[in-house]
């Protein structure tokens, strides 16, 4: 595992997490430090916790920690009610995003967008200051404007969905954004839309959490580390060549891997 | 599923139109029966015709049963308990609003509907009805220049006698149901509107119906008339004090559109709704109806309900003229251990007649909520068409929510569609706006105002935004 020099502390720090839903365990000790300008990349087989491990940072109310710490910013956040999470600067951008019939997706990004805002005393945008803003932001996912006026998420296709999350994600200005599965469901030309869009967010003082099972979303967002996870736990942590690797073997080549503490 | 856990320690926003103006008033005594009856008829100095009204319909009240149909639980109302007229003493005759006592304006003003000259709304002319009584009206001047009569229906039945008695209890007859004969019988007060041909009323109508006292009934009667090729929007509102009895209202809505008149009919309901462990609240057992007599007429309902301990009130449409459309845009909330049996009645008889409905539903708390409503297509109405879309929302796990949708038709020339559907909030939905930074409040209130942006659409700006508030201020701590 590489080691890199840090000056700054860490953004996201997960601490031994042992976590359940409905009294099953799922996740069995997962540990993970972010850093500001870091890309993880988190892979393994459906069901082995990834997306749990994102929700419980995001602050899922159907997942109870039964152990260890979830700290952002130096903070413990276990006990955080998912709003305050998000106002404070954690994004999760959502495997399969929610519909909402009836409510605007631009009255939504504005509310989304002033809540963070306030957080960090910035001005709340009115109506008219808010179209500003998200006109430029769309550009960065090549999305219409016509977007805005239709319900949030309904109606609209796989690609469309997942590049509104990266839109929300642009406004949002988030210091962690947890990404889970964004790439799939794509064509090759929306997966290049959405990751050069998250790149352009990106910056040295964020930090990314790729979930994802294919290297091709790696290939355009070169990551900082990749983890492999399989039952709960992470079992194997590398560089982005980790990822190469197990592209080419499987996660059979996995199995084997006894957890590295 | 909604997670308990989240909500259960938001704070209450107590009923903020609770309040008793400490006024003198004049009550007659309890109990009902011919010499009451009478003796309401004699305050409001009516002519004989009117009595014999009165009368008519007591006789038939008296015979008939309470209805039971809509399975709502109450305790049995004792009708020889409630005070038939209640009116706040004040001069015998008033010239202008200067008279008017000051706490009773003062009432009004804390109740956003400011009466007086210098603080009136300026876009909406206002009937302000407390009790028994209309206390007073504005714009009339204005309106008058226009040949508008709005006035409160006991002035009315004074000044445009002819109109009265040709249209009073034409549309909902006085053998109708059993609280629209009580009400025939003893209504005290109410607002009335003409429109006359070819005049687009210059702005908004609205009544105000207050009840303040505790042990009397609140009985009014409304009556609109549109001429040909005329058009009005009339709003309606009104709110209660919070005693822990319950209080009866038994209104009468009558409206009346001749050929190409237009009349929009907007309530925003919002009755005291009896506590938490449903003491007190109004019984809202209310019949409104409109006929669309002439050719091409249009009438309109739209109605947000939130209060009231139990809510009787289906206001429809008979549709008699060739090509008239009526409408029907609800929105009623329950919550706690309210009751809401809403829903319309289309009658289509006239031929290429067309109605639209749009019911939405929200049940959280304990509550009850249910649409009712019967699409009628007669043996003339060919070419007639239908569409209905009932939906419900439940919050939380105890709430229930009913559809009963009767459709008759005699017609084979004829279209009904209906379509219905319940949704619970989800709590992925929740979630996702939460991770967005919404909180959790907000974001209950933007699922529901979503589902009902088709209805709020429907209502006049000023209402739409107050409809809004209402909602979430009535949602509040209620989702768990």
């Amino acid at each position: 595992m590489q080691t890199k020099m840090r000056e700054s502390d860490p953004i996201l720090e997960v601490e031994n997490l042992f976590a359940s839903t409905e009294n099953l365990p799922i996740l069995k000790g997962v540990s993970l430090t972010v850093y500001p300008g870091e890309i993880h990349a988190i892979m393994g087989r459906n069901g082995c916790g990834k997306s749990t491990l994102s929700k419980i940072i995001a602050g899922h109310p159907s997942y109870n920690i039964t152990n260890g710490d979830i700290k952002f910013s130096g903070e413990n956040i276990n006990s955080l009610e998912p709003e305050e999470r998000a106002q404070s600067g954690i994004f999760l951008g959502f495997q399969y995003p929610i519909e909402i019939p009836g409510v605007s997706n631009l009255e939504f990004l504005r509310v989304s967008t002033n809540a963070r805002r306030k957080f960090l005393n910035k001005e709340e945008l009115d109506t008219f200051d808010f179209e500003e803003l998200v006109k430029e932001k769309l550009e960065l996912v090549k999305m219409d404007h016509a977007f805005l006026s239709r319900s949030v998420n309904q109606g609209f296709s796989g690609g469309e969905k997942k590049r509104n999350e990266i839109l929300q994600m642009a406004l949002l200005e988030p210091k962690i954004a947890i990404l889970d599965e964004t790439d799939s469901g794509l064509d090759i030309d929306a997966l290049r839309i959405v990751a050069s869009g998250i790149k352009k967010i990106s910056n040295e003082q964020t930090g990314i959490i790729l979930i994802t099972h294919y290297q091709r979303l790696l290939d355009e967002i070169e990551p900082t580390y990749v983890h492999v996870m399989a039952d709960g736990q992470i079992i194997k942590t590398g560089g982005s060549d980790l990822a190469l690797e197990l592209e080419k073997k499987g996660y059979e080549w996995t199995d084997n891997f006894v957890k590295e503490t | 599923m909604v997670n308990e856990n989240l909500v259960k320690d938001v704070v209450k926003e107590p009923y903020k139109y609770g309040f008793v103006t400490d006024i003198e008033t004049e009550k007659i005594s309890k109990g009902l029966n011919e010499d009451i009856i009478r003796l309401i008829s004699q305050k409001k100095e009516e002519p004989q015709y009117l009595l014999d009204f009165r009368l008519k319909a007591f006789k038939k009240w008296q015979k008939m049963d309470e209805p039971d149909w809509a399975g709502l639980g109450y305790e049995q109302i004792d009708y020889q308990d409630i005070i038939y007229y209640s009116a706040p003493k004040q001069k015998e005759k008033i010239s202008s609003l200067d008279e008017v006592d000051p706490k009773l304006l003062e009432t009004f003003d804390k109740l956003g509907i400011p009466l007086t000259e210098q603080k009136k709304l300026t876009n909406v002319a206002v009937d302000a009805v407390f009790d028994s009584v209309s206390i007073a009206t504005t714009f009339r001047e204005e309106l008058a220049e226009h040949g508008v009569i709005f006035c409160s229906i006991s002035e009315a039945v004074k000044n445009h006698s002819n109109l009265i008695e040709k249209y009073l209890g034409t549309v909902v007859p006085a053998s109708d149901n059993y609280f629209a004969a009580l009400n025939s019988a003893v209504f005290s007060d109410g607002s009335f509107v003409y429109i006359p041909k070819g005049v687009t009323c210059p702005m908004d109508l609205s009544s105000y119906f207050r009840i303040n006292s505790g042990d009397s009934g609140q009985f009014e009667r409304t009556l609109i008339i549109a001429e040909e090729s005329s058009s009005v929007s009339y709003l309606e509102g009104c709110t209660a004090p919070m005693f822990d009895t319950n209080t009866l209202h038994a209104a009468v809505v009558e409206l009346i559109a001749l050929d190409d008149a237009s009349i929009k009919y907007s309530t925003v309901q919002n009755w005291y709704a009896g506590d938490e462990e449903g003491v007190g609240g109004i019984f809202n057992f209310v019949t409104k109806r409109g006929k669309c007599l002439g050719k091409r007429s249009k009438i309109s309902w739209s109605q947000v309900e939130t209060g009231s301990s139990i809510t009787w009130k289906y206001p429809s449409c008979l549709l008699l003229g060739e090509e008239s459309v009526g409408e029907f845009y609800s929105v009623a909330l329950t919550n706690n251990l309210q009751q809401a049996d809403t829903g319309t009645k289309m009658i289509h008889i006239g031929p290429k007649t067309k109605s639209t409905i749009v019911s939405k539903g929200i049940s959280a708390g304990n509550s009850i909520n249910s649409y009712r409503g019967l699409v009628k297509m007669g043996t003339k109405a060919a070419g007639s068409r239908n569409y209905s879309q009932c939906d419900s929302m439940l919050i939380g796990d105890q709430a229930s929510a009913n559809t009963f949708p009767y459709i008759k038709s005699q017609q084979p020339n004829s279209e009904i569609e209906h379509e219905a559907s319940t949704c619970r909030i989800s709590e992925d939905q929740l979630f996702y706006l939460q991770s967005r930074g919404i909180e959790f409040e907000e974001a209950v209130s933007m699922m529901v105002s979503g589902f009902c942006r088709d209805v709020f659409n429907q209502l006049p700006m000023e209402f739409a935004a107050e409809a809004d508030k209402l909602l979430a201020l009535k949602l509040e701590g209620s989702v768990g």
